[in-house]
């Protein structure tokens, strides 16, 4: 059997979240792979979320907020674009692949973006394999 | 040690078909601190509710987690529910195993997977979970109506009647809209005039309400409740203070403008009022025409105005107002035809788009109700209407705009009675779904209209015998027939899309409101929230939302109003509780937060040295928290701790 990724997904509440209900509302097919967790804002998250994400033992992080300017807050988004960025160099920094960290900015009416996305970015983690550079096993190790 | 209840909605079969419910029950069970775990056929109806409540008591539960749809659309149902039952709201953590599982997933053991997974999540988070106090704010009792079509007309009236202050801010020189620029109205055949400006009338002559022509939104802060408006009012270079309507200015203004009003049928002068009903009564100067602007001489208007009322020196100024809730009705433009080349709109003459023909319709248009040819004399004496032009198209919109099989049914019936043109029909679909508006149809079948069903492919003046000498040739397959047809006439009338306002998506950053895929804005859900948007407090109403006809559009109008009610009829409002606070024995006084905040919530105490959040201005978004270098704030609700349990929980379970 192939490698079946686990992943991390975070999304803002009035963009990318509702956008993902959207897919569901429109009934869109996607693969399991994505387990999102809701916050308000994109510019919530802090990078510590994501390398604590891949601790856990997530294969893939993805992340989705609102299109730059749209963001629900004025400005939650632009922050959090740059606090991303600088995330995506320390994984790099650290060795991560970078394919295994994406950010996409999904407005709440592209529910079928939504589900390209986590298409897309399941067969790109697949094809990567296991993540075990950050991954934190029961044991210590 | 928490005690948590954990219920799984089957919501019908929509969850039942992809997950195993009872499996999923029997899993949350195994889960640490969960006490109860119970299904039901729809968690959200009455007796699902009372199982939850019923649970609280008999198990003593101090978190409760429902499995069913997305939050956004029963968070506050059940956050009620637990609250009704002693619980405090913000103990409660929604599993939206619906949108996010059922509904994307085909396979049964694959979604069942991915349900106990985030249920897992769920119980990590809800065990750090904390009771938070909900915040009252003073509400605002005004309402903002922009737009000043039939909608926002509507809407301002039903609102003034119900004794709130309403400010109508409308950016042309008068309220009216596209309503006004019609003849007849379907499928009754009303003057549109005759019903619409008493209404017109009635938002100037209400109390309650203020009038803003001419104005445009620039700039919304605050939140519902409590937003604080900037309106710029464009210089009209008359004082309507001092004006008294007499319009003697405009008889002698030498400045040509072209009339928007009467879709550029005609020309109109540089100091103008945009029709003879216009409301206000008063006329403003149009800058880029005006000979005074232009060269500097002229002041004719001046001249003859007995109240002194040209003001040459006037600028835009900009006020700022306070309202508790927004109404949003900025209509719909026509979409532009001359990119379809095919159909030689701005080539042939004879091609006019649907606007244009109500102004040749209307007694108080351009040609006075004649209906003639470009040339303003000679009457068409064939013409083919051709609908769907730009709509129920994949390469312009594929949208059904909804009211042109209507209107262009109207048309017919109007050249019937104007003239004694032959009438053909070029539709795709008849689409007739309203109230008599079948029986319409059906009435049209009777008048000697020729009805022909097909896609008009193009429309050319190349003539293939003597007898299309002089006339528009309109090539189009009859699919009914089965055959090519070459129609000649005088005059092709395109029954266009509607589509978004050009400048639509400027109104939903200034509002935070999300568009659609064309650029319509969203309402918050399709069908039960159809006028609510995501931004809270405003409100939207007619084809700003997606093109609709006059009855709906009232319809909707009526429904934003009540909308809008409901929140400044009330004195004080509760806010989401789920703000940011500061720690203070943690926190270094860097300032990041006080710099990253869009709303000015943190701020800095000198004499301690460190931030402070005043829970009154917060949103919630959390962006300080993830700013602050000494994790001093935290976001309550979306705590650190609360989210990295519930990933912890996410990522534990195996794929």
């Amino acid at each position: 059997m192939s490698f079946d990724p686990k992943i991390l997904g975070i999304a803002c509440n009035w963009c990318t979240y509702t956008g993902a209900d959207l897919a569901g509302t429109t009934r869109m097919k996607y693969p399991p792979n994505v387990r999102v967790i809701r916050v308000m804002c994109s510019s919530r998250i802090n990078p510590s979320f994501i390398i604590r994400g891949f601790q856990l033992g997530a294969d893939g992080v993805l992340v989705g907020g609102c299109h730059p300017g749209d963001c629900h807050y004025g400005t939650g988004n632009l922050y959090a674009r740059r606090k991303l960025a600088i995330t995506r160099k320390i994984l790099d920094f650290a060795g991560m692949e970078p394919g295994r960290f994406r950010v996409e900015w999904i407005s709440a009416s592209e529910g079928n973006r939504f589900a390209e996305v986590v298409r897309e970015f399941t067969e790109q983690v697949r094809t990567l394999g296991p993540q075990t550079k950050f991954k934190i096993t029961k044991n210590g190790q | 040690m928490s005690r948590i209840g954990v219920f799984v909605c089957h919501c019908g079969l929509n969850i039942a078909k992809t997950v195993r419910v009872p499996e999923v029950v029997e899993f949350a069970k195994t889960l640490p601190d969960v006490v109860v775990a119970q299904e039901y056929k729809f968690m959200c109806s009455t007796p699902g509710q009372e199982i939850i409540q019923g649970d609280i008591k008999k198990h003593r539960l101090d978190r409760v987690i429902v499995a069913a749809c997305s939050p956004l659309m029963h968070e506050k149902t059940f956050r009620k529910v637990i609250e009704n039952a002693g619980l405090n709201q913000y103990l409660l953590t929604i599993v939206n195993i619906r949108e996010h599982v059922s509904w994307v997933t085909e396979d049964e053991e694959v979604g069942t997977r991915k349900a106990k997974a985030l249920i897992n999540g769920a119980v990590y988070r809800a065990r750090l979970l904390n009771p938070l106090t909900s915040r009252f704010i003073d509400v605002n009792p005004n309402v903002l109506v922009v737009g000043g079509g039939i909608a926002g007309i509507q809407a301002a009236l039903e609102v003034a009647d119900a004794g709130k202050k309403v400010y109508l801010v409308e950016r042309t020189p008068s309220v009216g809209g596209h309503m006004i620029q019609f003849d007849k109205t379907f499928p009754t055949l009303d003057c549109s005039a005759c019903i619409l400006t008493p209404k017109m009338d009635a938002v100037n002559q209400h109390p309650n309400i203020d009038l803003m022509t001419y104005c445009e939104v620039t700039e919304v802060k605050g939140f519902v409740g409590n937003f604080t408006v900037t309106v710029k009012q464009k210089a009209r270079y008359i004082d309507h203070e001092k004006c008294n309507g007499c319009l003697a200015c405009t008889e002698k203004c030498p400045g040509k403008g072209v009339s928007e009003f009467d879709e550029g049928l005609v020309r109109r002068k540089a100091v103008y009022i945009p029709f003879p009903q216009a409301v206000p009564q008063k006329p403003v100067i149009d800058r880029g025409v005006c000979v005074f602007f232009k060269t500097g001489k002229c002041r004719l208007c001046e001249k003859v105005c007995e109240q002194g009322a040209v003001d040459f020196e006037q600028e835009d100024r900009f006020e700022e107002i306070q309202v508790g809730a927004i109404i949003v009705a900025t209509g719909y433009d026509l979409m532009d035809v001359k990119p379809l080349v095919q159909y030689g709109y701005g080539k042939y003459p004879g091609v006019f788009h649907s606007l244009e023909v109500e102004r040749l319709f209307n007694s108080a248009g351009p040609t006075g109700g004649k209906v003639v040819l470009r040339d303003m004399k000679t009457a068409p004496r064939s013409v083919a209407i051709l609908h769907c032009i730009g709509s129920r198209d994949k390469n312009h919109f594929e949208y059904c705009s909804r009211v042109c099989c209507m209107y262009s049914l109207k048309f017919a019936h109007l050249f019937k009675e104007k003239t004694e043109a032959n009438i053909y029909q070029l539709y795709i679909d008849m689409r007739a779904p309203g109230k008599a508006y079948e029986e319409f149809y059906a009435r049209l079948l009777e008048e000697d209209v020729k009805f022909v069903r097909g896609k008009a492919a193009r429309v050319t003046e190349n003539k293939e015998n003597p007898e299309e000498a002089g006339k528009l040739i309109v090539e189009v397959d009859d699919t009914l027939a089965g055959q090519f047809m070459r129609i000649p006439v005088d005059m092709v009338v395109l029954s266009p899309a509607m589509k978004p306002r050009h400048d639509a998506k400027d109104v939903a950053r200034l509002l935070n409101l999300s568009t659609d895929k064309y650029g319509f804005l969203m309402e918050r859900h399709p069908k039960l929230a159809p006028l609510s948007t995501m931004t809270d407090g405003v409100f939207i109403a007619g084809a700003c939302q997606f093109p609709k006809d006059i009855p709906d559009t009232v319809s909707q109008a009526l429904g934003a109003a009540a909308e809008a009610l409901t929140i400044v009829t009330k004195a004080k409002m509760e806010l989401e509780a789920a703000t940011a606070v500061v720690n203070p024995a943690a926190c270094s006084g860097c300032m990041n937060c006080v710099n990253v905040c869009p709303y000015g919530a943190p701020q800095m105490n000198a004499e301690k040295g460190i931030s402070e959040i005043n829970e009154a201005l917060c949103k919630g978004c959390g962006l300080c928290a993830a700013s602050c270098p000494t994790s001093a704030i935290i976001a309550r609700h979306f705590a650190n701790d609360q989210i990295m349990a519930e990933m912890e929980g996410l990522m534990e379970m195996e794929m």
